[in-house]
């Protein structure tokens, strides 16, 4: 298309003298296309491939190929903007290097760990897979398999992967990478709320008067919520906006209340809020005696490390860090009190007078608030308390579940809520916030899924960051990840994640539509189809369920990634999976292909491909002849309907912009707990915390804690790493497209000037960022976004070429798993 | 085209045997995962101030130009001392786009939605650097054209 400007003259020149001459112009010799039939575009709305915020898009399509895409306007999310990002969606499909067809590492024509990867058929792929995975379950049993899957799933394609693991091979070791970004949020809605998942929506953002964020650069990694929140600021000057973080970023170009505080005292902060609000006198007596219960939680529990590190034998609390126990009010408010602003202004070092600003907009009762928490909260070493203790001053307050008085936890990805939490793909969890531990619940799956009693194993599987630990120490041995490069996300890649891919008694089978870093540490790649090129569902944080149709084919032979899993379970008998006792008291289920019973069950492959709205393709359907996501998505909501979690009919979401849960007689729920809102909640009750057997929330007595790693003599300097705003998590989409690697290119160390001096540093340098664990090659960067305070860097982790995972400490939240990539100790030392 | 995709393969297969330690990671090229290498120099932002053409009509325009220190936030929007409607004249830079001056419901105002006031969420500045991947996206005029032969 290049066209250079004298070309450009003279065409223009040719075109003006024919139209002086007043010669005829056809649509060959005009400058501008003017047949209708050519300047038509097919524009479908989708959800946006990135963030939790949850986007709708409209996309265009002509003869095949995506060639535009823009913010939906009638889209409540976003009005018709887009971040960046999203406004390059277009281009995300078509990298050069797409995966195409499966590749296995072979030498001689047969597999070899050691052998190079070679083309293979999907029917060669799955032999050899399915063979290592039937040698693994003869081997050790169910706990030797394991997926590893994704909050970018779509909803069915979760729903499959937990039938095909939970069910199919009597595995709980399945986990999202949503353990990485939501799982300290979920623990602290089940322990506090009983129920997941907020209970505002993002109409919160209209009516609040004051805005607190708390570890969450929104501006960046939420970046169209920001601009509503940013509308609300500067459209009513009364708003207030305070953004705490342990560095200067992007929001604080809108903060009324800067705040930096040390690393880790954000808990204290908390405590102090509360403190403040029960000193002076705010607290809402009559919501607190009505709805709230107070407990105190466990301490000294542990740093989620292996259980013979140190600082797990030394916790005396690391075998029940979720514990607690009743307390009164009285004892509560003793709890915090010596939580007061001389003390915790020493330890966070944010000034009293910020502090006492800080707890006012909670405190004062004519103040509508809301807090924003992301991945500053849930990426913690006490991420859950973090969670629990911002609960705490909503519920003192009794500014809860009202607009705009709302604690709201953002999701990361685009269906950690839609897929990971709500469906359920964790290794303790099943649909619909129900548990594997709990026998009625298995029961429950067990009959909705058709299949014998006693299936689903009751023990947890390993969690997360176990699965890397367990496939080190040859504990599971076959491996499929899909839709994520965990291998660069995931903490401690050098001691922890790479030994156990490369392990030689392990099979590593790697889903992906680019070649990533996790994908060349894989033995078999499976080139997958994504985002528009399959029908999908997504939902985002504030609970709206999202539907897309299938708008393009997937390049050559890429398969989506639920085709994959459907496809893969017909290489397995129950006779090879199950045992004989259970299949000798069910005699119907012998000799069935796990793609019988799982999926051509009666209810999944129930709707045919009639169905299947006219004029879309729908590559799996047809591929297993019934509409299978309709099949799916029907079953998958019979989970939550009539138990707090309502979906909307299938057809629903293809004709809206999506709709919030609960979706009862065809109406959504905008706050939750709230009568005249949420109809679980009974005239009269006025708030009821449903989740809860009596109806009320817990506040919950936690203190302070320092964390796993802290800076020393010769490891001298905080870590904290994170997103950009250009780059989608790892980059494998985003760095494809031109604009937005250009935009940023290469990941740089975020340093403050006087410690780039004092280290005779200076802007550009090459330096290595070491730990204890690790090292990265990188470039000091004094300006820019963002700015930390001396003693602290920032480095972004999307870039493949600079794995900053490698010097991360795989430290977790004892209670939800999730690892805190926002802490450790480094040194940065010139190259 | 089909032949270039059969042709693949089998220069896939020339590839293996030439490399020893082949390495499909495009992002990091020539780097095993378990090695470090220096980066690249650290990029300049463009500042050549020719408009770049859009990929389709709806793309935010990229920033063709340096933008540091440019103030935007509570007190000031620096890039509107040349971008508003009534500096352009002056500036001769292209004015925001209509649709800034909507608000969330549809609405015209008489200035740019604050929702829009934050410019480096859709626009950003690019960089001398070389993408590392091409991208093999196709022009609406490049698919109009296809299909007319």
């Amino acid at each position: 298309m290049s066209f250079s400007r004298r070309a450009f003259i003279k065409a223009q020149a040719a075109f003006a003298a024919a139209t002086a001459a007043g010669l005829p112009i056809t649509a060959e010799t005009s400058n501008i296309i003017t047949s209708a039939e050519k300047t038509s575009l097919h524009w479908n709305k989708a959800a946006c491939r990135f963030c939790g915020t949850g986007c709708s898009v409209h996309v265009a399509t002509k003869d095949g190929r995506v060639v535009a895409t823009h913010g939906d306007i009638k889209s409540e999310v976003n009005r018709g903007l887009n971040c960046v990002k999203g406004y390059f969606l277009s281009k995300i499909l078509y990298g050069e290097d797409r995966l195409t067809q499966p590749l296995l590492r072979m030498s001689n024509g047969k597999y070899d760990k050691n052998g190079e990867f070679t083309p293979v058929s999907w029917e060669q792929a799955f032999t050899v897979m399915a063979d290592k995975f039937k040698q693994a379950l003869k081997n050790k049993g169910p706990t030797s398999v394991g997926m590893f899957g994704s909050g970018q799933w779509t909803v069915w394609e979760g729903y499959a992967a937990v039938k095909l693991m939970k069910a199919g091979f009597r595995s709980n070791n399945i986990e999202p990478n949503a353990r990485h970004c939501m799982a300290s949020a979920v623990a602290g809605f089940m322990r506090t709320f009983g129920i997941d998942e907020p209970m505002g929506c993002y109409d919160d953002l209209e009516h609040a008067d004051a805005f607190v964020l708390w570890g969450s650069n929104m501006a960046e990694m939420h970046p169209i919520l920001w601009t509503r929140l940013t509308d609300r600021r500067l459209s009513y000057p009364h708003v207030k906006v305070a953004v705490l973080s342990t560095y200067e970023h992007r929001c604080f170009e809108l903060a009324d209340i800067p705040v930096i505080f040390t690393p880790q005292t954000d808990l204290a902060i908390l405590n102090f809020i509360a403190h403040y609000i029960i000193s002076n006198d705010k607290i809402n007596h009559n919501f607190v005696n009505k709805h709230v219960n107070f407990r105190l939680g466990n301490q000294d529990i542990g740093y989620g490390l292996r259980p013979e590190h140190p600082l797990q034998k030394n916790a005396e609390f690391a075998d029940n860090p979720g514990g607690s126990k009743p307390i009164t009010i009285d004892e509560y408010a003793d709890f915090v009190s010596k939580y007061t602003a001389d003390y915790v202004s020493k330890l966070s070092g944010v000034s009293v007078d910020k502090l006492n600003q800080l707890a006012e907009l909670y405190a004062d009762p004519k103040i509508k608030v809301t807090s924003f928490w992301t991945m500053g909260f849930n990426q913690h070493t006490r991420g859950v308390w973090c969670n629990n203790l911002i609960y705490n001053i909503h519920l003192l307050t009794g500014k809860i579940s009202s607009p705009g008085n709302s604690p709201f936890s953002l999701t990361g990805q685009p269906s950690a809520c839609g897929t990971a939490r709500e469906v359920g793909t964790f290794c303790h969890r099943l649909p619909a916030d129900m548990v594997v531990k709990n026998p009625e619940h298995r029961a429950t799956a067990e009959k909705i899924w058709s299949i014998p009693n006693n299936i689903i194993p009751e023990k947890p599987g390993f969690h997360a960051v176990e699965h890397n630990r367990m496939l080190k120490d040859s504990v599971i041995n076959a491996y499929w990840i899909q839709v994520n490069n965990n291998l660069q996300a995931a903490a401690n890649l050098n001691q922890e994640g790479y030994p156990g891919y490369r392990n030689p008694d392990n099979f590593i089978v790697v889903s992906d539509a680019y070649p990533t870093v996790t994908a060349q540490a894989a033995d078999l790649i499976l080139p997958t189809a994504m985002w528009i090129e399959k029908e999908g569902a997504y939902g985002n944080a504030e609970r709206r369920t999202q539907f897309w149709h299938q708008l393009v084919k997937a390049p050559d032979d890429a398969k989506s990634d639920l085709w994959q899993l459907v496809e893969f379970s017909k290489y397995f008998t129950t006779d090879e999976v199950w045992p004989a006792d259970i299949l000798d008291k069910n005699p119907n289920f012998k000799n069935k292909t796990l793609f019988d019973v799982l999926f051509k069950n009666g209810h999944v492959d129930q709707y045919s491909l009639k169905d299947i709205a006219e004029g879309y393709d729908n590559d799996e359907s047809q591929a297993f002849g019934f509409y299978l996501q309709k099949g799916l998505f029907e079953e998958y909501a019979t989970f939550g309907r009539g138990h707090g979690h309502d979906l909307a009919s299938f057809e629903a979401y293809h004709e809206t912009r999506g709709l919030r849960w609960p979706v009862v007689d065809g109406k959504e729920t905008k706050w939750r707990y709230r009568e005249g809102f949420d109809p679980y909640v009974k005239p009269g009750q006025d708030i009821y915390f449903y989740g809860k057997p009596d109806g009320r929330a817990i506040i919950f007595a936690l203190p302070y804690e320092p964390p796993a790693e802290s800076p020393d003599n010769e490891y001298d300097l905080w870590l904290c790493t994170g997103r950009v705003l250009e780059h989608w998590h790892s980059g494998s989409m985003t760095q494809r497209v031109p604009e937005l690697f250009m935009a940023f290119p290469d990941a740089v160390v975020y340093m403050h000037p006087e410690d780039a001096r004092s280290r005779s540093l200076r802007r550009g340098d090459a330096v290595k960022v070491v730990s204890r664990r690790g090292a990265i090659q990188s470039r000091i960067e004094t300006r820019g976004r963002n700015k930390p305070p001396k003693g602290l860097v920032f480095v972004p982790w999307f870039d493949a070429s600079q794995l900053i995972n490698k010097v991360t400490l795989d430290a977790t939240d004892p209670i939800s798993k999730q690892t805190d990539f926002k802490k450790c100790a480094v040194k940065v030392v010139k190259v | 085209m089909n032949k270039i995709r059969l042709l693949f393969p089998a220069l896939l297969l020339i590839a293996i045997v030439v490399f020893a330690e082949e390495n499909i990671t495009t992002l990091r090229p020539n780097q095993a995962i378990t090695e470090e290498a220096e980066p690249p120099s650290m990029a300049n932002v463009l500042n050549t101030d020719i408009r770049k053409e859009r990929n389709y009509p709806m793309q935010p325009p990229i920033i063709p130009h340096k933008i540091r220190n440019y103030q935007v936030d509570l007190n000031t929007n620096k890039c509107m001392s040349c971008h508003s409607r009534e500096r352009t004249q002056e500036s001769q830079a292209p004015m925001v786009s209509v649709t800034h001056f909507m608000d969330r419901d549809g609405n015209f105002r008489a200035e740019i939605s604050p929702r829009r006031y934050f410019c480096q969420q859709c626009h950003v500045t690019q960089s001398d650097s070389t993408p590392m991947v091409k991208n093999q996206f196709k022009d609406m005029y490049e698919v109009i054209e296809t299909n007319k032969n």
